[in-house]
């Protein structure tokens, strides 16, 4: 059993719930690095869920995790509350993030994909490269994390769809200001939903500016032993669980991706309409 | 329908199945074992020969005509603790062991007719201990020295019961949130049910070993993170969890699995009772495996259950599946269908990206290969198409790379199975010792117990000497 030791809601919009926890788990904390993620099953009946590590203490042995409120397993982690137990939180998987020596590097967030990409942007921050941050979200309620990104990065834009906050438009936008103005990039580093990590290495193929982004396939045990996660890279078959789950964005076939991620759709309905929150926003 | 069953059995014992109809309505287990009678009857079919070859076959050597003896004579108990002695997991191993081809090929009965049915007796006295016998290892004197087994299949759990028994202060980690590898994740509940594998693990806690589950052995910790923790030796019996692909064109589509990820979903994670157990599987109305082992047939006799029709592809004939004589009956038995020396071409998806169809190539067979096998080979123009909403890959597995991808130290075979000496289980890496899939490759489970026995005495020859 592992412990829940703090709650927040780090965004609740009545539509969008984000949440964040603290979980107690001494031996994760110990070994995280940026790129890392868990497993986790709340309970007996629960499914195997990956959630990307956002930070680790190694003192206090907590472990935090952001997420968003999308179907019936992240809603439940959401009514957890401190001092409640998880039944398995196992970790951390996946790859470490690899940095070789990068001058300047362009980390590009949207939506949910700043939380993981938070470890990274400080480990590059401390590390000694120059970071400039681009976050992006539908509107400004939705922005995740800003003072903690702010922090870390060397230069700091926003990008709302509708304008609410920052500049209006993609993060592509402003990548493509900041490629026009001839700032030398090094390494970009992308993650969010497919279609934004697809734009940003659609753009970034055409100048020749090495691209990671990080994927979020379907995932039962994280280990490497069933093969869901798997991926096509530069036309090679690769588990993301445990070859990723950053790979080079100019090789990964995102179509396919995209289309493996939505395989159980009319299952994650049932699922939820069985527990009474079928409706269009579910329970909340 | 149980009449024609037992006319297969003549002169030994017949088991009684689970009928046809009832079998493919749930997971319960098909072949319900013998009554005490059958056993004493079955058990006086042997002729305790003086050089009992039946002992030979057994990879673990269990004196197979005492025990026999024994259970002729009622004393189901004293056959059970005869078993015992040398076999860690006598429920699991006498429901799955391949008897044909280890200890009942060679009984000397089966020269003329049927062998001795070794296994159904093995099964029929452990599951009458499990109900009256309270088993316990009791250790004299704790031998002090901690070690550390990683992974909980029967390599692991053999090893550390040896241990045990031996006095070590014994701690197993497991990467998964349930003990038992793939006789908990892999083998279906009609097969083998959980209940007997939780068993063999209380009977462990009892005599102290201890688990620990959702630590990967590799990524939670390290080798060297458990030498410092004060383990004096470690024994690694993490399995061939690696799937194999085919490489087939459209194998990523939606609705295509590898039979771990399928039989995980349903066993280990319960999707069959979805959606009151959160984890989906997606089984159409057609399902087809390719393979023919022991892993596909499970894969077919499970989706079979959950409502499917059922076909196997097999590229060679049905002389050469690897799988268990049985396990195809039963699979013939509950209605799956079999498509032999039939070469897999592609997969072709519908417009969503699911699965829609599988394009096979009919074969025949040539001259025998290196291994003896008649090497199949094409018809030209013999392609057909076979309807499918789920394709399962069966076709192998290869070891987890984890561990060996963490410890650079320790000495593996090309295709990165853990090189272990065959006499003592010892790796590259002092103290560090291995058995099982993982040195192997997919073998059996009987195979994995003892060279999880093996590492043990290995382990404790080494700390003796230290
Ligand atoms: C390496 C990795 C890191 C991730 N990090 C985060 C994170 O930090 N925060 C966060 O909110 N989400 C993260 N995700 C996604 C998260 O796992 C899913 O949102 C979650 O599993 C949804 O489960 P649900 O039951 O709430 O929703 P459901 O209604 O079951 O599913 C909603 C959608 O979530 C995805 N999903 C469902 N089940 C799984 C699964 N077993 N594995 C992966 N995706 C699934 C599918 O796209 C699905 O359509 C990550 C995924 C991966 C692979
Ligand atoms: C579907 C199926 C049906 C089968 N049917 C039969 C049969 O009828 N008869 C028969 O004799 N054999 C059968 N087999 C084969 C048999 O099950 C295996 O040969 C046997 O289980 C191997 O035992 P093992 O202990 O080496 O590995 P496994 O049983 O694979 O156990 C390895 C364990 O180690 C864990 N692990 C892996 N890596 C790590 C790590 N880094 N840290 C911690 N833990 C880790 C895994 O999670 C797993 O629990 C079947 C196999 C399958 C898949
Ligand atoms: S363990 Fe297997 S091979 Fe040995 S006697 Fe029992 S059934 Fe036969
Ligand atoms: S070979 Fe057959 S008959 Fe002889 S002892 Fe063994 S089981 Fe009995
Ligand atoms: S999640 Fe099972 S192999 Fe990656
Ligand atoms: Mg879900």
């Amino acid at each position: 059993m592992y412990k829940v030791l703090r709650k927040k809601v780090l965004t609740d919009t009545g539509v969008d719930r984000v949440i964040l926890l603290d979980i107690e788990a001494p031996l994760v904390a110990k070994k995280h690095k940026p790129g890392h993620f868990v497993m986790l099953r709340i309970d007996e009946k629960g499914e195997r869920v990956p959630l990307t590590i956002a930070d680790a203490n190694p003192e206090t042995g907590a472990v935090t995790i952001i997420a968003q409120e999308v179907g019936s397993t992240s809603k439940q982690l959401g009514r957890l509350e401190a001092g409640d137990h998880i039944l398995d939180f196992v970790g951390p998987l996946g790859q470490a993030a690899h940095y070789p020596e990068h001058k300047h590097v362009v980390c590009i967030g949207g939506g949910l994909g700043v939380a993981p990409l938070y470890p990274e942007v400080k480990h590059l921050y401390q590390t000694g490269s120059h970071v400039t941050s681009i976050v992006g979200a539908r509107n400004k309620d939705l922005i995740l994390l800003e003072s903690e990104m702010q922090e870390y990065s060397h230069e700091f834009y926003i990008a709302t769809d509708d304008g609410s906050y920052g500049t209006k438009g993609f993060v592509t936008t402003i990548l493509q200001e900041l490629i026009d103005s001839n700032t030398p990039v090094d390494l970009v580093i992308a993650i969010g939903p497919i279609p934004m990590m697809k734009a940003v290495a659609n753009l970034t193929r055409k100048y020749e500016i090495k691209t990671l982004v990080s994927l979020n396939s379907l995932m039962v045990d994280g280990t490497g032993m069933c093969g869901a996660c798997r991926v096509t890279v530069g036309g090679e078959t690769k588990f993301t669980c445990i070859d990723g789950p950053e790979f080079d964005g100019h090789l990964v076939d995102f179509d396919e991706q995209m289309r493996r991620l939505s395989m159980y759709k009319d299952k994650e309905k049932e699922v939820l309409i069985q527990e009474g929150c079928g409706g269009a926003n579910g329970c909340q | 329908m149980s009449v024609d069953k037992r006319a297969r059995f003549i002169g030994r014992e017949p088991m009684a199945l689970l009928e046809d109809e009832l079998r493919v309505r749930g997971f319960s287990e098909v072949a319900l074992g013998y009554t005490e009678e059958q056993a004493i009857s079955e058990a006086k079919r042997c002729l305790k020969c003086k050089n009992p070859k039946c002992q030979l076959g057994c990879p673990v050597n269990i004196d197979i005509k005492d025990f026999i003896a024994l259970t002729a004579e009622g004393k189901f108990i004293e056959a059970y603790k005869k078993i015992k002695e040398k076999n860690s997991l006598p429920a699991v191993c006498g429901r799955v062991c391949p008897q044909e081809e280890q200890c009942e090929v060679e009984c000397i009965v089966g020269l003329k007719g049927e062998p001795v049915a070794i296994g159904r007796l093995e099964r029929f006295v452990s599951d009458y201990a499990l109900t009256k016998e309270h088993k316990k290892i009791v250790c004299e004197v704790s031998a002090g020295k901690k070690v550390a087994v990683v992974g909980s299949g029967p390599a692991g759990l053999a090893c550390a019961g040896e241990l045990a028994k031996l006095c070590y202060d014994v701690t197993m980690y497991e990467a998964f949130h349930e003990p038992g590898g793939v006789l908990m994740y892999g083998i279906p509940e009609f097969r083998l049910p959980k209940g007997i594998v939780k068993e063999e693990v209380e009977f462990l806690k009892e005599a102290g070993v201890k688990i620990e589950c959702n630590v990967i052995i590799g990524k939670t910790l390290t080798i060297d993170d458990l030498f410092e923790m004060g383990f004096e030796a470690v024994f690694l019996g993490t399995g061939a969890g690696l799937p194999y692909f085919l490489g087939l064109e459209g194998e990523n589509l939606n609705g295509v699995y590898s039979a771990n990820e399928f039989l995980t979903r349903v066993n280990l994670m319960r999707a069959y009772r979805f959606p009151e157990y959160k984890t989906p599987v997606y089984v159409g109305n057609h399902v087809a495996v390719i393979g023919a082992g022991n892993v596909a047939m499970d894969a077919a006799r499970t989706a079979r259950r959950l409502g499917a029709t059922v076909h196997i592809i097999y590229r060679r004939s049905e002389e050469e599946m690897p799988a268990r004589k049985e396990e195809i009956e039963h699979a013939k038995e509950e209605g799956i269908g079999f498509l032999t020396l039939a070469n897999p071409m592609k997969v072709i998806g519908d417009e969503k990206g699911y699965v829609k169809e599988i394009v096979c190539q009919q074969m025949e067979l040539g001259e025998p290969d290196e291994s003896g096998r008649r090497r199949p080979q094409a018809i030209p123009g013999s392609e057909f198409t076979l309807p499918v909403d789920t394709l399962v890959v069966a076709v192998g597995q290869g070891p987890n790379p984890i561990v060996t991808q963490a410890t650079p130290d320790l000495a593996t075979n090309k295709w990165g199975n853990i090189i272990a000496d065959e006499q003592t289980g010892a790796t590259s890496i002092p103290g560090v010792y291995a058995g099982g899939d993982v040195v192997t490759g997919a073998a059996t489970v009987i195979k994995a117990m003892g060279a999880g026995k093996i590492a043990a005495a290995g382990i404790h020859n080494y700390l003796t000497n230290k």
